[in-house]
Order: structure tokens, then sequence, then C-alpha cells
């Protein structure tokens, strides 16, 4: 038994082949079709999103949130959106205008083109391609363009300047990100979305591979920009950063591009690591899976916004060092263990598979924090010498090091 | 003609028309703007020819990468963007005599060569050309020799980039 949309597919294209249409232009109005739906769920569930953020950081900050409009505020949203329609569209003076007009599309379309690959039950995927994981890293580097063209046509050195910042967060963060991805790549045997989350039997891959699934989730609230990588929001140094010329619904674009990315994140975190679809009875009622899958993505969003409000920015240079001289070596190391293990387990029983990558990622983790105890021991140390802000050239304490 | 002969003119002018627009736009970042464009019609193009792994590929590394390297370069070079002088050097007509030859050169090559007429071999649906890609860039009958030298200079250029960046005392 298959599930209701694929169903209604198959009958649409029977009654449109009895109709005499070529074969080839059904194929073209069912994909036509297909796009449009899958294209208006994530934008409706988009509306409802704000909702949910802005209910779930009332919750976290001790107030009710959204409360008056419609049952718990829920037509909220709605207001929100015509609000940000009927606002006036300003284009500052010296910008480039389509440049200008083009960088929030391209802000939106591309959280919108990850939606393509992410299988949302065992034949609900809109574009099985063999190179899923790879074409997701290629969204992301489309995504990091349209951040550089917003803060350049914006004509405004604020916007340029929260661009660089943005793209090289974005860029940086993008290289742990690929490492970690190559994890489940490597488990599964294959690049495909389906075929990562078939792989996933009995378990889940964050079993497997916890310190992996941790990697990609944090990446990517960097990849986000999102607390506590929001440096490219920072009221005392570049206001709003690259889109602080934004006005209306233009502005909103970029806002709903975030709210839709941070759920694609959670949403590719559970694809990858949490079995996607999987769950008790879908074998049977495929339909399931769209639940199952839309419970874990929600639920990984949640964590997203639970790191978002607990934690406070963190500074750039912290940022990048954490990114180059942690997460880049440590994401290396995880690779490396994985891929061994992988070879030297692969002959024996699944359970002591499954076992010898736990243990390794727990060895890893033990390891890590050990690292970490350690120079922060030296760190505490260094920070609380003495430390004058000027002294005569010569002197021992102007050549310190900063 | 088929619908996959409609898509591939309309890509092919619009790369074209792109790399043209690269070359005569005045201003240098709707320059690297228009090459963005035509590197994505050459990954449509890698799409057409049923290439999915070197289509994703070229969008990871020319647009990803090296045309967001280019941007940064250009809006960090004070007065590149408003240069408003002329768009051509003095030894221009060198520069038409290669590009005609070449171009001559080129269309001389594929007017000889006889694959136009033959119709390609279908792919075995069963195949799974990431996994062939990646045994033959391992394997010693093919191409295990450019691979690792290709590995060895992308180490060397790591290792020249973190030595220009050190910070000596």
């Amino acid at each position: 038994m298959g599930d209701p949309i694929t169903m209604i597919a198959r009958w649409l294209e029977s009654q449109l082949l009895g109709l005499g249409l070529s074969p080839v232009l059904v194929t073209l109005i069912l994909a036509v079709l297909g796009v449009i739906l899958i294209a208006s769920f994530v934008l409706v569930m988009d509306i409802f999103l704000v909702w949910v953020e802005r209910k779930v950081v009332a919750r976290f900050q001790d107030r009710l949130g959204p409360n008056r409009l419609g049952p718990f505020g829920l037509i909220q949203p709605i207001a929100d959106v015509i609000k940000l329609l009927i606002k006036e569209d300003i284009t500052p003076a010296g910008a480039d205008k389509f440049v200008y007009n083009l960088a929030p599309i391209i802000a939106l379309a591309t959280v919108l083109l990850l939606w393509a690959v992410i299988p949302l039950a065992p034949d609900l995927v809109g574009s099985d391609i063999n190179v899923g994981v790879l074409y997701i890293v290629a969204i992301g580097a489309l995504a990091t363009l349209g951040v550089i063209m917003a803060g350049w046509a914006s004509n405004n050195k604020y916007a340029l300047l929260g661009a660089f910042r943005t793209v090289a967060q974005m860029v940086s963060y993008e290289v742990p990100m690929v490492i970690a991805l190559l994890v489940p790549v490597l488990l599964a045997g294959s690049m495909g979305l389906n075929a990562i989350v078939e792989a996933q039997t009995p378990v889940w891959f964050v079993v497997v591979a916890p310190v992996a699934a941790l990697l990609v989730l944090l990446t990517g609230i960097a990849e986000l920009g999102r607390a506590p990588f929001d440096l490219s929001e920072a009221e005392s140094e570049i206001v709003a950063g690259f889109h602080i010329e934004y006005t209306g619904m233009k502005f909103g674009l970029f806002y709903a591009g975030e709210l839709l990315h941070a759920l694609t994140i959670g949403a590719l975190v559970s694809t990858l690591f949490l079995g996607g679809w999987r769950g008790p009875g879908v074998e049977a009622i495929p339909i399931l899976g769209v639940g199952y899958f839309l419970i874990k993505a929600f639920f990984l969003y949640w964590v997203i916004m639970w790191v978002k409000y607990s934690m406070p920015r963190i500074r750039i240079d912290h940022m990048l060092n954490f990114n180059w001289k942690f997460l880049t070596p440590l994401s290396l190391v995880l690779l490396m263990v994985t891929a061994i293990l992988d070879k030297l387990l692969e002959n024996g029983p699944y359970w002591v598979y499954v076992t010898g990558m736990l243990l390794a990622n727990l060895v890893i983790i033990w390891a890590v924090l050990q690292l970490l105890r350690s120079r922060a021991r030296v760190e505490r140390v260094r920070v609380a010498e003495p430390r004058p802000v000027a002294a005569p050239p010569g002197s021992p304490a102007s050549t310190t090091t900063l | 003609m088929t619908g996959i002969q409609l898509v591939f003119i309309v890509v092919a002018v619009m790369t074209l028309g792109a790399a043209l627009m690269a070359v005569l736009t005045s201003n240098m970042v709707h320059a690297a703007l228009w090459l963005i464009l035509a590197l994505f019609g050459v990954a449509i193009i890698f799409v057409l020819l049923n290439a999915g792994f070197l289509a994703v590929v070229q969008v990871v590394i020319y647009i990803g990468a090296i045309s967001i390297i280019m941007i940064f370069a250009i809006m960090l070079t004070r007065r590149l963007i408003t240069d408003i002088g002329t768009q051509t050097s003095s030894s221009w007509p060198w520069a038409a005599l290669i590009a005609v030859a070449l171009f001559g050169g080129l269309a001389w090559m594929l007017s000889t060569w006889g694959g136009f007429n033959t119709t390609p071999q279908l792919l075995s649906p069963r195949s799974d050309q990431v996994v062939e890609l990646g045994q033959a860039l391992v394997s010693p009958n093919a191409f295990v020799i450019p691979f690792e030298v290709a590995s060895v200079l992308l180490l060397a250029a790591l290792i020249g980039a973190i030595f220009i960046a050190w910070d000596r005392k």
C-alpha cells in the first residue's frame, strides 16, 4: 500500500494520459505540481514558524507571547505578514537596484531548494539524487552569494561589513560541516539522502556517530547565523548587518528565510542522524513517516531555539578560533577514526560494530574534554596576569603578547 | 525537437550571454556576478549530460569558493568598483588575433570529429556513477597518479598559505 500523495499522482497520471496528452508533457505537469505542492507546504509552515518562534522565546523569557489574535494567538503571524506587505518599500540612494532586489529572493530560494532532496516519507521525496549530501553543500554555497549581494548592493558600509563577517563565518564553518557530513555518507555508503535514511536500521546514526551529529548541528547553527554565532547582527557595531537597508517584505524574505533555514537544519540533522521518516509502523502505512519526520525536525528546531535563547553572543576572534583550532581538527580526527573502524569492524557482528563506534566516539569526547580542561587552566592563568594598557617601549610589560 | 534540446539551447544561450556580459560590463562586481551565472549555466549542462556529481562539484567549487574569493578581492580593492576608464588595453589586436586563431582551430578540430553523428551509448540504470568515479580515482589502472599529484599540489598550497599567514615575532 502506498501513501495517498503517490496514489493521487498515479491517478492523475492515468487521467492525463487518458486525455491523450504525450507522456513527456504529463511528466512535466506532474513535476511542476510536485514543486508547487512542496514549496507551498514549506512556505505555509514558514508562516506558522513565526508564531512558534515567538511563543517559544516568550516561554524561555517567562512571558506569554502573542495571545490576543485567535486561539493561542495563532492569527498573529497573518497580521505580521499583512503589516510587512503594506510597509513602504525603500530603496537606498546609490543602491544597485537589480542586485539589491535579487538578494532577498536568493536568500529564501536557497532554503526552499534544500527541501527538494529531503525525504519526507519512504516514497515522498522531491528528487532522490545520488549526490544529495553534496547538493546540500552546493546550495549552502549559493546562500553565501545572497548575503554578499545584499551587503554590497545596499550601498551601506554597515551592510558591507556585516556581509563580510557573515560570509567569513559561513565559509569557515563550511569546512568542519562538510567533513562531519562525510561520516553518515561513510556509514551509509551513499550520498543519497533516502539511502542514508534506509541505512539507519536497526539503530539511528546518532548512536553510531554522536560526535558527528553534534558537529553538524553546531556548524548548522553557525551557518544560520543564530546565537551564539549571530555576529552578523551587532547593534553597537554594525546594527543589523547585511540586511540593514531592507524594509517591508524584502526584509520579511530574509527573516522568513532565517526561520525556515533553522527548521531545515533540524530536518537535515534528523534525516542524517535521527532516522528521518523512520518510526514504528512506517512499513505498513508510509504516510506516517511525514509525521515522524516533522516531529524530529521540530524537536531539533526547538533545540536550536533553546541554544539561541540561552547563550550569549561570542566574540568574532573566539568564533573563528573555535572553528579553525577546535572544530576542524576534531572533525578530521573523527572522520579518520570512523573510516578506520568502519573497515576493521565491517565483517564482525552488527552489535560489535555499533558498540565499537559508540565507544570510539566516547573516547573522543573524553579526550576532547581533557584537552579543553588543561587548555582552560593555562588560559585562566594567562588572563589573571596583570596587563597594563600602555607601557613605555622597551619595558618588559610592552613585550608581552596580547 | 525534444524538450531536452530546447532546455539545452536556452541554457547555452544564457551561458554564452552571461560570459559575454562578464567581459563587456564595466562594473567589476557585475562582471563577477555575470561570471557566476555563466558557471551556473555550465553546471546545468552537466546535469543535462547526466553528470550530477560534476554539476554539484561545479557549483561548490566555482561558485562557492572561487567566485566568492573573487568578489572579496574586488570589494577589498579600492577604486576598482568605480573605475570608469577605458576597458581595452593597447594590445587588444593581439588578443583578438589569438582568440580568433583559437576559435578557428577548435572549430576546425570539431568539424573533423565524427562524434556528432554517432548516438551515445545508454548508461545502464543500475550503475552508480559516483562509486565508479571514486574507484577510478584510487585505481592504479586509472587516475591514481594524477589524483595523488593534485593532492600534493593542494597540500603545498595549504602549507604555503599557513607560511604566509604565520605571525613571525
